[in-house]
């Protein structure tokens, strides 16, 4: 079969199983926007590149299956970046494919021309430029292949425009020859059982899970392990719904906004379980004070990860649900259980106390301002904590990460790593391409928004039926809160009480915009924005100066954590 | 404390920037890099000596494994291996030092591959020690230029 580039490129998608992307046109891109219409591709038209990469983010979180971006040469892959470097922090499988200038043209600073494969070099987990057509399908496979095996991420695909409009002979190949990338999913059998050992010994265990728990797929046997064990789990923000938020053995998560007994649980605990996270410095504090008194087990399929910043005793090398499903099987044979959960009884009954001194709360007065937790909270118990959640970064985000308790693992999406405000909206869009027949929300907060909004006219014609939450402080409300504690309350450059009628706003756009100030607006709201059929924007006016605690303070240790805001 | 890192790559467009990229992007140094082809003409080797605590070269040696064109990565412990280097030295001595020069040469074993009526190339091979010390001693004597390779590795044994 003779193909042009274009149509390499969708009968190479195809064959990789993709059915939609998510993308913006532009000159170098146009012979493969012509295959595109001539092939009858489903392509979702973004209104910002940064937003199209964010929505094939959101698509792959929600969905576990990669998602498929499509820009433009020069500023539209500048334009892309931020978003590639989203998927790059928090190990999402995303292939972008960027146009370039025609081969000839390149180097010679031609119009629309950047150097895409050097300027993504650092956020990709591998890119290409494809100079010639006869390299395009195979290096297409490539490049899914890198993006989903080991540990996922972002891979670029730049196509010169000569080459997607060059012809040439098309097979898709069936393999690919990396003899030398072969990521380890087999945890080591001796490893596994030293620590299995080890963690039967123990008398204050925790187990603390993140993101690779989620994408190797290992919700099941992770919730099994930390059953069978009985043992105090904990997660960071990017492991939220691999155990269910309200499950028996949750602490909650740990971390600067973390629960008080998940970081006291891992300040004092004399054996951790590290499963798929990387001790991240919102996690740890200040580092040398970092669970000072445990030995330390770490599952992760990056080697880089092991001991990069954390002492670890033992470590595996392995894919999460791979190494869980081996302590599952030791542990079907283990008699010394009940033993265990006997010795271990004292240490819950320590972080149950832990918990009752300084529990999650929050309290809403009825006459009251409308606080940012009783919206996020409402938007839980209407929800049952069945939706696919996403967010934006800031106060509104950690607020959702408390009170939203997730049941599933692929329903929490947002920005951990690279902290990106904007990244809600449009990743709401693609969670909602990706499950069409199910509930999205958006928390989002007033400052995040207006960086990706244009995404919303995206929502209206696709007739994607997100529902944005807006948790509006009218301050950029974590600089403030930060300003507020450590910088003597000089509010700088992070007060936003000019900013857009949001009603009008939503209107302007062609979706429903909806506001309430008070709390018993809330829950009529919400009601109105679930029952709407398409996209709606919810202006909830809370509280202007409500801070989120607890907090840990940067560069103090974990367990020294502020509940208040300092009075006088 | 210095490594001596030995690389095999992927001889693919843009591989050294993945490299360089890498350490500058993690704040490793590079004292010396250098690349050259192999037997196979897919494949470049390259010698990077670094510096830094067990820990860092245990996360460098990691992180450059973990790029997609790495084939190898090997952190050499002392006596593993054999490291050379290649030194040109270009030395316009005075009258009265030529013949100091040329008995330094001979000391050294090196080799005289320019001469001109006020100058000397000078080519000498060795560890980096060797050519420290005779550059030390060439300096006073009217030592111009200096270009080094940095140092190549190669494993000892089979």
């Amino acid at each position: 079969m003779r193909l042009t580039g274009s149509e390499i490129l969708i009968h190479a998608l195809r064959e990789e199983g993709v059915d939609v992307m998510f993308g913006h046109p532009g000159g170098a891109v146009l012979f493969i926007y012509d295959a595109i219409h001539k092939l009858g591709f489903r392509h979702i038209l973004a209104r910002h590149e940064q937003g199209a990469v964010h929505m094939a983010d959101g698509y792959a979180r929600a969905s576990g299956r990669p998602g498929v971006a499509l820009v433009t040469s020069g500023p539209a892959l500048t334009n892309a970046i931020t978003g590639i470097a989203t998927a790059h922090s928090d190990s999402i499988p995303i292939v972008v494919f960027s146009g370039q200038v025609p081969t000839p043209a390149i180097g010679s600073d031609a119009f629309q021309e950047a150097d895409n494969v050097g300027l993504t070099r650092p956020v990709t987990k591998h890119n290409y430029l494809v100079k010639d057509v006869r390299d395009l399908a195979y290096t297409i496979k490539e490049a899914f292949h890198i993006a989903t095996t080991g540990r996922p991420g972002p891979v670029l695909v730049d196509i010169p425009k000569d080459v997607s409009n060059t012809p040439c002979e098309f097979h898709y190949p069936r393999e690919i020859h990396l003899e030398h990338y072969r990521p380890r999913y087999e945890g080591h059998w001796g490893q596994v059982k030293k620590a299995l050992a080890l963690i039967l010994q123990a008398e204050r265990p925790v187990v603390y899970f993140g993101g690779g728990a989620i994408l190797s797929g290992a919700s099941a046997e992770l919730r099994a392990f930390v059953e069978t064990l009985g043992v105090p789990t904990t997660y960071t923000l990017m492991g939220i719904g691999g155990i269910p938020g309200d499950h028996p053995c949750s602490l909650g998560m740990l971390g600067m906004h973390g629960t008080y007994r998940a970081n006291l649980a891992v300040d004092r605990c004399d054996v951790l379980i590290a499963i798929g996270a990387r001790f991240d410095d919102r996690v740890t504090g200040k580092l040398d004070e970092f669970s000072r008194y445990s030995k330390k087990i770490h599952i992760d399929i990056d080697p880089t990860t092991i001991r990069k910043t954390v002492h670890v005793d033992i470590p595996i090398v392995g894919d999460v649900r791979n190494c869980l499903q081996k302590l599952l099987k030791l542990l079907a044979d283990e008699r010394g259980l009940e033993r265990f959960q006997q010795r271990i009884r004292p240490w819950w009954a320590q972080i149950e106390a832990w918990n009752q001194e300084h529990p999650i709360a929050y309290e809403q007065r009825a006459e009251g301002e409308l606080l940012p937790q009783f919206v996020i909270d409402k938007i839980y118990q209407m929800t049952h904590g069945e939706a696919v959640i996403t967010t934006d970064v800031g106060q509104h985000q950690m607020w959702a990460a408390q009170y939203y308790h997730c049941k599933a693992p692929n329903n929490w999406i947002t920005s951990g790593g690279l902290g990106t405000m904007g990244f809600g909206l449009p990743s709401a869009v693609g969670a909602q391409v990706a499950r069409p027949g199910e509930r999205v929300v958006c928390v989002a907060g007033d400052g995040s928004l207006l960086m990706t909004i244009q995404e919303l006219v995206t929502a209206v014609e696709e007739r994607l039926p997100v529902k944005v939450a807006i948790i509006n402080n009218r301050y950029l409300g974590m600089v403030r809160q930060w300003q507020q504690l450590m910088y003597d309350n000089r509010i700088s450059g992070s007060d936003l009480h000019v900013g857009p009628d949001w009603v009008k706003l939503a209107e302007a756009m062609g979706a429903l915009g909806l506001r309430a100030s008070r709390a018993d607006e809330v829950e009529p709201v919400l009601e109105k924005a679930f029952a709407h059929p398409g996209p709606v924007l919810m202006d909830f006016q809370v509280r202007e100066t409500e801070n989120c605690y607890p907090m840990v303070p940067a560069g103090s240790p974990s367990a020294k954590m502020l509940f208040s805001d300092p009075v006088g | 404390m210095r490594h001596t890192i030995s690389v095999l790559v992927r001889n693919e467009f843009g591989v050294l920037s993945r490299v360089s990229g890498m350490f500058s992007g993690r704040g490793y140094n590079i004292d010396s890099l250098n690349v050259a082809p192999t037997l196979d003409p897919k494949v470049s080797h390259m010698t990077i000596v670094t510096h830094g605590d067990d820990d860092t070269i245990e996360q460098i040696t990691k992180q450059l494994h973990k790029l997609i064109d790495v084939i190898t990565a090997k952190d050499f412990a002392a006596g593993e291996f054999v490291g050379r280097e290649l030194a040109m030295l270009k030395v316009a001595p005075s009258p009265d030092a030529r013949a100091e020069v040329l008995r330094i040469v001979e000391i050294f074993r090196g080799k005289i591959v320019d001469v001109s009526p006020k100058s000397f190339v000078i080519e000498v091979t060795g560890g980096q020690d060797k050519i420290d010390a005779m550059t030390r001693l060439l300096e006073p004597l009217g030592l111009q230029q200096v270009v080094r390779t940095g140092p190549l590795a190669v494993a000892r044994g089979l």
